[in-house]
């Protein structure tokens, strides 16, 4: 190909700085992620919840919790033996410790331990991979921390349903409306079609309340700022163990839990 | 071009009308759905994607196997492809297009779907797929119809559409790595998080696909005078074997990992598929099958003196295909939710309503599939140039 | 004419569907909805004339909504008072759904899908 030096130093100097600007992006984010997991959020507000299982005891304990949940966001409650459990809403709920944590079970724990249930909900991890792959932005991170859903957006693909490591997530398989059973006048319900989780009652915040599960829970949950080293999130954390679920996936949960240890002796 | 279509024998238009009937009952099955919901599926909590994505996840690998013909024919200038690119290409629209549509009927808010392209999201493959899904199908259109067009006329292509086809090889690609994607990037689905899981997209589209144009290019030789020739047949044939040769062993390859490893969460979806857990088993009868199909495939392709006889190609072809439909469908889209985040299992099987719509996206793939196909035979047949120098 | 026959079958088809909206409502009637009586430059929550409040509502809702899901914004400041930017707690805190959207959007023929998520104690869903 035939091309005299002018040419060519114009199209390698135009090249040159190409290369170099997108060089620069690269180096710039790669630089950022090979703090690996110093690579946490320092926003001023990341809210977080721990779960404080030596004060949920009784049946009631557990139950108040997620009442308070469905009450107030007009989840529909499917009957087992009538409707199509399969098609269920939860926000958050209770399950065993073999349910919640799969991967960290061994042989020996305490009977007692075996059977406690432990509230799951959406984790609002610092790196969601529902956000990551929602097409239409439906979902997506708060300045805040919360991992929000835009029922408006939503198209119902359930790319995010996939995507979550927790099951966190719920479809709306039928219209919810003829199963709801207490209406909330002050919250919309959700049409068929959409997919739909907790949002640490982000309406209930702007109004300076605390989510609905924490008020109801007796002190068992606890919710506030995890990167105000103040907060009470951070207090049970500094003098207590905690455990999050599928740590090792990076999604960095911001919901803890704090399992005690004495109390299950048998 | 078109108007071939409007003129045809009584075979051509009885399987014209059955098709366009069997579609009429998809579309009125599926304004059901549009009103009660995707609750008419099978789907659940645990399982949130079913027979419609994974017809969608096949489908996309057959609408990558037109470009088994294109590489061969305009990369390599292997002359043996000349009067079969058309049949891939063609076969590749009304893939693409069955993919689309099974995305669609699949999605809770079908009328939002352009929010997809409203509110672009790059690192959201699945934006990515409708991208390129729409591409390919532009694509392939576009190369098909103008190429066949020029054949027509007697001359060479527009020039234009030299770079298209050129395009239309990495794009192909692109179209089932996009889609493996989808899959291999889920954390917390082990049996998805692999990276083998695109070479395996790979395989299975190359050999799956030609499986199928194999079937329909044998079908068409038996009904009209279009013949496309034993030679490129039997190199198909030979694309074919290896790809299915390179699928089987990944899988073995997978199921190695998996066991031993020994790593519950790897071989528990193996254990639900193949044996069940719990008393759970409702797809071990169909991936057994697909071992089966798998395992008749390979031993009626791979020596050449069964490859080459016909009527064993065909049994052959047939084998792959159903064997790789249900794996790739069923086995890989349904093992991904089975068992599920909690280690519990809560099985999957499409409903009546579900299987209609599914049917009736087929029928309209095959409908277009059908119509396209005329068109081109038509006019080689016109030409004269139907029946290739070599038998 | 050549295909004479299937041409008129084919026509009468085709204007027996495109004029079915009209023969089938032969006879009905619907009210026509008044205009509003508050003085059309008044200002409303919004900011928005009352006047315009029927050609731009479609417009401000969408704007609350983004700004309330996305943005985290959820009270407006007017005549001195705070509203929630909210159909419910919002505009139907004041206003009927029935007298004041049903009116006109039943005789537009509008069924906007707002009202599959957000009602009012009106439904007697409560």
């Amino acid at each position: 190909m035939k091309i005299d030096r002018r040419k060519f130093l114009k199209l390698a100097g135009c090249t040159g700085i190409g290369l170099g600007l997108t060089a620069a992006d690269v180096f710039k984010d790669k630089a950022e992620a090979s703090s690996g997991h110093s690579n946490v959020s320092t926003a001023a507000v990341r809210l977080a919840m721990v779960v404080d299982l030596r004060k949920l005891q009784t049946a009631e304990d557990y139950q108040r919790i997620v009442d308070a949940c469905n009450k107030i966001h007009n989840i529909p409650t499917l009957i087992p033996e009538k409707e199509d459990i399969k098609h269920e809403i939860k926000w958050i709920w209770n399950d065993t410790y073999g349910h919640a944590f799969p991967d960290q079970q061994n042989y020996y724990h305490p009977e007692a331990f075996k059977q406690k249930l432990f509230p799951l909900l959406c984790n609002h991890c610092d790196k969601p991979p529902c956000v990551r792959v929602c097409p239409t932005k439906a979902t997506f991170k708060r300045p805040d921390g919360i991992v929000q859903q835009d029922m408006h957006r939503c198209i119902g693909c359930r790319f995010c349903m996939a995507a979550c490591p927790y099951g966190s997530r719920s479809f709306n398989f039928v219209d919810p409306r003829p199963y709801i059973k207490d209406y909330n006048a002050e919250y919309p319900t959700r049409t068929m079609g959409v997919v739909e989780k907790c949002t640490f009652c982000s309406e209930r915040l702007e109004k300076g309340e605390q989510p609905a599960c924490t008020e109801a829970s007796n002190g068992a949950l606890t919710f506030g700022n995890l990167n105000d080293p103040e907060s009470d999130v951070r207090k049970i954390l500094k003098s207590n163990y905690s455990l999050q679920r599928k740590p090792e996936l990076g999604t960095m949960p911001s919901v803890f839990y704090v399992i005690g240890g004495e109390e299950y002796a048998g | 071009m078109l108007d071939k279509a409007l003129k045809g024998g009584k075979k051509y238009w009885t399987l014209v009308i059955i098709l366009a009937a069997m579609s009429g009952v998809g579309v009125l099955t599926y304004l059901q759905q549009l009103k009660y919901g995707l609750g008419i599926t099978g789907m659940s909590r645990d399982v949130s994607w079913g027979f419609y994505i994974s017809q969608f996840t096949f489908l996309v690998g057959v609408a990558a196997s037109a470009v088994m013909l294109v590489i061969p024919y305009y990369l390599h200038h292997f002359k043996k492809f000349s009067k079969m690119v058309i049949l891939g290409e063609f076969l590749a629209v009304a893939a693409v297009t069955m993919c689309m549509l099974f995305i669609f009927v699949d999605m809770g808010q079908p009328m939002r779907i352009m929010n997809v392209f409203l509110y672009p999201t790059p690192n959201s493959i699945l934006f990515w797929d409708a991208t390129v899904l729409s591409g390919y199908l532009l694509l392939n259109i576009t190369i098909g119809w103008a190429t066949l067009h020029a054949e027509k006329k007697g001359t060479a292509p527009a020039s234009w559409v030299k770079p298209l086809i050129y395009l239309s090889i990495p794009w192909a690609v692109s179209i089932h790595t996009v889609t493996a994607f989808l899959y291999a990037g889920l954390p917390g689905r082990h049996f998805w998080l692999t990276a083998i899981m695109a070479a395996r997209f790979l395989a299975s589209a190359f050999s799956g696909g030609p499986a199928l144009l194999i079937i329909l290019a044998l079908i068409v030789r038996k009904n009209t005078q279009f013949d496309p020739g034993k030679e490129p047949i039997q190199a198909l044939a030979k694309i074919v074997t290896y790809a299915m040769i390179a699928n089987v062993f990944f899988i073995l390859l997978e199921v190695f990992t998996a066991f031993y490893s020994n790593i519950p969460g790897h071989m528990h979806a193996f254990d639900y598929l193949f044996a069940g857990i719990d008393g759970h088993a409702k797809l071990v009868p169909l991936m057994w099958t697909s071992v089966i199909c798998a395992i008749i495939s390979l031993f009626l392709l791979i020596p050449y003196q069964f490859r080459e006889k016909e009527s064993l190609l065909i049994i052959a072809c047939v084998t792959t295909f159903i064997s790789l439909w249900i794996d790739k469908g069923f086995g890989l889209v349904i093992g991904g939710f089975v068992p599920n985040h909690f280690g519990t299992v809560t099985e999957y099987w499409p409903t009546a309503k579900e299987s209609l719509i599914t049917l009736g996206i087929w029928s309209i793939g095959f409908l277009v599939l059908t119509i396209l196909y005329k068109v081109a035979i038509s006019v080689r047949e016109e030409l004269g140039t139907a029946k290739s120098s070599d038998h | 004419m050549y295909n004479g026959g299937k041409i008129i079958a084919g026509l009468i088809i085709f204007i027996a569907l495109v004029t079915f909206p009209f023969y089938t409502n032969i006879g009905k009637t619907i009210e026509k909805p008044a205009d509003p009586t508050a003085a059309p430059d008044e200002l409303h929550i919004g900011d928005v004339p009352i006047g315009q409040m029927r050609a731009q509502h479609m417009m401000i809702l969408d704007k609350w909504r983004d700004e309330v899901v996305r943005g985290g914004k959820r009270y407006i400041e007017f005549d001195g008072d705070e509203y929630e930017m909210s159909i419910q707690n919002g505009c139907l805190a004041c206003h009927s759904k029935q007298e004041f959207c049903g009116k006109c959007h039943n005789f537009a023929g509008i069924n906007p899908y707002c009202w599959n998520c957000h009602y009012s104690e009106e439904e007697g869903l409560l």
